[in-house]
Order: C-alpha cells, then structure tokens, then sequence
C-alpha cells in the first residue's frame, strides 16, 4: 500500500476510534478545564453529556464556603449505576467526592467550598462502562478554599469531631436520610493548616450491609451535611467511617 | 462636585435634623453604592453624624450637603454598625471624630478590606479611591447633652454583633441603623434573630416621633419595626419548617415567595442570601434531634 494512504487510512481510524468518537462538546460552552476533567476523571469509557443527570446549585453563590450542590441521577437509575463523580473544574482541589447509591436513589445533596466561578460536573459511571455527565456552572466571589474553617476558632473543636446528627424524613419531598458530621474538613490550602477531611462514610441497614457509600474530598464544606433519598424504604441505622488522619465516625440513628 | 453628589437625596427630618435616603436597591454601579440611609443633627455644640454611606465619592458628597447646612465643626462620627454600605465613607470625614461600638471597630480591622473588595466587584468605578478606616474613637452606651440636644446612644445588637443606635430625646428622631429595615427586605449576613428581636422591643419602647431606618424611607410611626420583625419571624418559621420536612439547602431555595412579600423591593434575592446565612445553623438543630450517639 502506498505509505501516503496508509497513513491517511491510520488517521481515519484513528479519528473515529472510541477515544476520539467520545469527545463530546461542553455543554456549558467554551470552558477550558472540561477536557482535563475528562482525561483525568471520566477516561475509562465512553462518555456523553446527559441533561437527565441533574446538578443543582444556586447560580451565585452567598457563601462560597457553603455552596449548595444537589446531585440527581435518578432519571438514568435504570441503566445500572456503579458510582457518581462530582469535580469542580476550576477549584484548586478539582475532587469533589464519589457516591456509591448501592441500594438507594442515585441522589446525593451536599455542600462544597469553591475558591471561585466554576462548572460543577456529576459524572455517573453506568455497570455497562460508559459515563454520563450532568454540569451547571455557580457564580462566585470565591476564597471558600484558601479560608481556614471557622471551627478552628473555636477552643474545643476536638471534643465534639465526629459528632454525628442524623434523621430520617416522610415527607412531600420523599423518604429521605439527612446527616451532619462536626469536623473542620480543611483543604490543606489554608496556610499553616494541613489537609483533615473525612474520606470515607458507609450507610448501613439493621443487617449491616451497606446501603450507599460517600467518599469526600477537601472541597466538601465544615460540618458536611448530606442529604440521600432513601427510595421508599427508611433502613438506615448506622453511619459509620473515618478521616484521613484516621479518626472514626459513628452514629447510630434512634 | 465630587461624584454622585447631585443625586444625593438629604432629607430634612427635624429641628437641625437632616436625613440621606439611599435606594432601597442592591449595590450596582448606577447607584454607586448609595443604599443606604445615615442622618446629622448639628447640635449648637457641633455635627453628629450617623454613618457616612458606602464610598469614599459617597463620603464626600455627603460631608458636602451636610456643610451646605451647618457651618458646625463635625465633632463625633458614629458607625451604626459593620456593613460596607454604611461605613466605607469613614475617610471623607475628620479622622479623629469617628467612633463606633468595641466589637464594630474589631470586625471593620477584620473584614473592611474584604468588604471594600467586594464592593468594588458590585459598585465598580465609584468605589475609585475607597479604603477602609477603622474609627479610633470607642462609642459608649449613654446619654450626654451637647449644645442643644440631648443626645442618647445606645449599644444593642441583632442585625449584627453591636449595632449602635442614636435617640435624639430633644426631637424624638430615632436613628436605627439597620436593626429597621422598610420598604426593602432586611440582610442577614451577621444576625442573630433572637437579640434583633430583643431589640426591636426596645426600640419600640422608646418614646420616638421620627425614624430613620437604615434603609427605606423616613417613617413617623413603628411600621418599620412590624416590618422588620414580620420578615425576620417569617423567614425564620419558613426555615423550622423545611428543615422538619427534610428540606436540603437547594430545595430551601425554591421555595416560592409569599403573596406577602411580593412587592417588597429585594424580597427574593435577600430571602435567597438569608438561606445560606440562617438556614445551616437551623438545620443542624433539626437535625440533632433524631440520633443517639
């Protein structure tokens, strides 16, 4: 074959090979952190933008240490959910967290620090390999990163780290499970201050199989409160998990 | 004419009484800042001034129609309260006569240059110029007679952590600050409503004729005071609710505004801010309530 074709033909397939054919366009537009994100969250299968998974947040954000973030993949649940992904495209610390809906609806609403204007991405990793992506953007003054968490001020934050509050709702908005857990969450960022955030939560039912899993990251706000959707069925009893300096996390829910 | 001078509106409100009514608008650059209200009595004995707006453009101009109607020395400055709107025209005015509360001298040396930040971000080039001055002078609870008015200045709190408040008993006009809001929703970004509640029974105790509120206009009555504690108990009964019915932050947004309030000028957009400022602390007490350790 003539080497010229041969090349032509090599970058042909190249271009529509599954690396290339999954490079789908932003649909917040020209935002120039997207295809980092991909490369270095959303790599391992074929992607598309999916307006069926849901990112809610305020378009401007008061407080940019607490910006509300409501994850909703429930529209997609059937396709088989493995996990979400939650970045932030422009925060120094782009993780947000994982959320494993093991048993319960694929929603998850928590708070989150920005440092400034960013597209939050929910990446939903379906069992079948491929990812779907929901995004909205949040208007900040920013700073929510670099800023040392406010408990740090207070004398005594150490007696009550960990301290978990939880209750589960019936109500208009569904069966829900909310949960807060006292702890400074710190990024690291904060001069002086090394990284201390909880990384790994389990909900558990009477059983003790785990019926959802939340892996934060620095970026979730002090004091993290989550909110899931229980699908019908109040079966939480224990939260249980740690942080990365090794400290547990135990509730138990009356 | 320094900037914005012309559109200053200053109210006569008294006996050597003057008022300055801002917008009851949020911060844009086609205000310039002026948002907010602030008041002079020239007293025989000197000025008294209330607050000195949100510029050092604003401070001018205000210091301006003030001069336009007392040739009295400016001897005392007082800052109602923390909040750039009111007091970022501290450097227009004599350095030595501004004095505020303990605890709004701290927060202006702690959060002044962010808040002047964030003002150029809204107001743009009409901050040109503005810094932050912290008042030298200590404001004390108390009443002292100065030329011919007996002046009362009270240390309360609520809006924010001290929110001083100047009753003139020789007129009855009573400065609020921002502990009264009218005809525009009350801020929430320092308050505690349990003491701003407290001290709107105070305020309304006192034998007032006239009151400037910190933002809306010049009242003769207590509406203003209804207003703001009928916004502060509703905002608060909205909040007990959606967090015993389970309601995340984003839901807590969406919440549609009553019939009520719908005409109020900033009623959405400071319902929307009050949820990030109130909502955290009200949730966590709905919330310690259903777990046992």
């Amino acid at each position: 074959m003539n080497p010229t074709l041969s090349a032509v033909i090599s970058l042909l397939l190249a271009l529509l090979s599954p690396a290339c054919a999954a490079a789908p366009t932003d649909p917040l537009g020209d935002r120039g952190r997207w295809p980092d994100m991909q490369r270095q969250f959303y790599a391992d299968g074929p992607i598309s933008f999916d307006a069926r998974v849901r990112v809610e947040v305020p378009a401007n954000a008061e407080d940019a240490m607490n910006v509300p973030v409501a994850v909703d993949a429930r529209a997609v649940a059937s396709e088989g959910i493995e996990r979400i992904v939650v970045v932030a495209d422009y925060n120094p610390i782009l993780k947000v967290l994982e959320f494993e809906p093991v048993t319960v609806a694929p929603y998850l609403a928590f708070r989150i620090k920005v440092q400034q204007s960013t597209p939050i991405r929910a990446g939903v990793k379906l069992k079948d390999g491929r990812w779907l992506i929901g995004s909205a953007v949040v208007a900040s003054q920013g700073g929510g990163c670099t800023a040392p968490s406010n408990g740090r001020g207070t004398p005594g934050w150490e007696r009550t780290l960990n301290t978990v509050s939880a209750r589960q709702f019936s109500s208009a908005v569904g069966d829900r499970l909310r949960f807060s857990i006292l702890h400074p969450m710190d990024t690291g960022l904060a001069n002086g201050i090394p990284a201390f955030f909880i990384d790994e939560l389990n909900l558990r039912d009477a059983g003790g199989n785990t019926v959802a899993r939340i892996r934060p990251a620095e970026p979730v706000s002090e004091n993290p409160v989550f909110t899931l959707d229980l699908a019908g069925a109040l079966t939480v009893v224990q939260i249980d998990g740690r942080d990365n300096n090794g400290n547990k996390v135990l509730g138990t829910l009356r | 004419m320094p900037a914005f001078g012309a559109g200053l509106e200053v109210q006569a409100v008294a006996a050597d009484t003057w008022a300055l009514v801002g917008h009851t608008e949020d911060l844009t650059p086609s205000n310039g800042g002026n948002i907010a209200n602030a008041g002079f009595v020239a007293t025989g004995a000197g000025v008294v001034v209330i607050d000195t707006s949100a510029s050092k453009a604003l401070g001018e101009a205000w210091l301006a129609a003030i001069r336009d109607r007392s040739t009295e020395p400016v001897v005392r400055v007082y800052n109602t309260h923390l909040h750039p709107d009111h007091i970022l025209g501290n450097m227009a005015f004599p350095r030595e006569a501004l004095a505020t509360l303990p605890a709004t001298r701290q927060s202006i040396r702690e959060l002044g240059e962010a808040f002047n930040d964030n003002l150029y971000r809204m107001v743009g080039g009409g901050m040109k110029g503005t810094e932050a001055v912290v008042p030298d002078g200590v404001a004390e609870a108390g009443t002292t007679l100065l030329g011919h008015h007996r002046i009362r200045v009270m240390a309360l709190r609520g809006h924010s952590a001290a929110d001083l408040v100047v009753f003139d008993e020789t007129t009855g006009v009573l400065f609020t600050g921002d502990l009264v809001f009218f005809d525009r929703a009350p801020t929430t970004p320092h308050a505690n409503l349990a003491e701003w509640r407290r001290s709107l029974d105070l305020l309304a105790a006192l034998p007032f004729k006239r009151m400037v509120p910190g933002h809306g206009p010049v009242l003769d009555d207590a509406r203003g005071i209804a207003m703001t504690r009928r916004w502060l108990d509703w905002i608060e009964q909205t909040f007990v609710d959606a967090a015993r019915q389970g309601l995340d932050m984003n839901d807590v947004l969406a919440l549609p505004l009553p019939p009520e309030w719908a005409s109020l000028p900033l009623a959405a957009s400071e319902y929307r801010r009050s949820v990030a400022h109130l909502y955290p602390a009200i949730e966590r007490r709905v919330l310690s309530a259903g777990v046992s350790p």
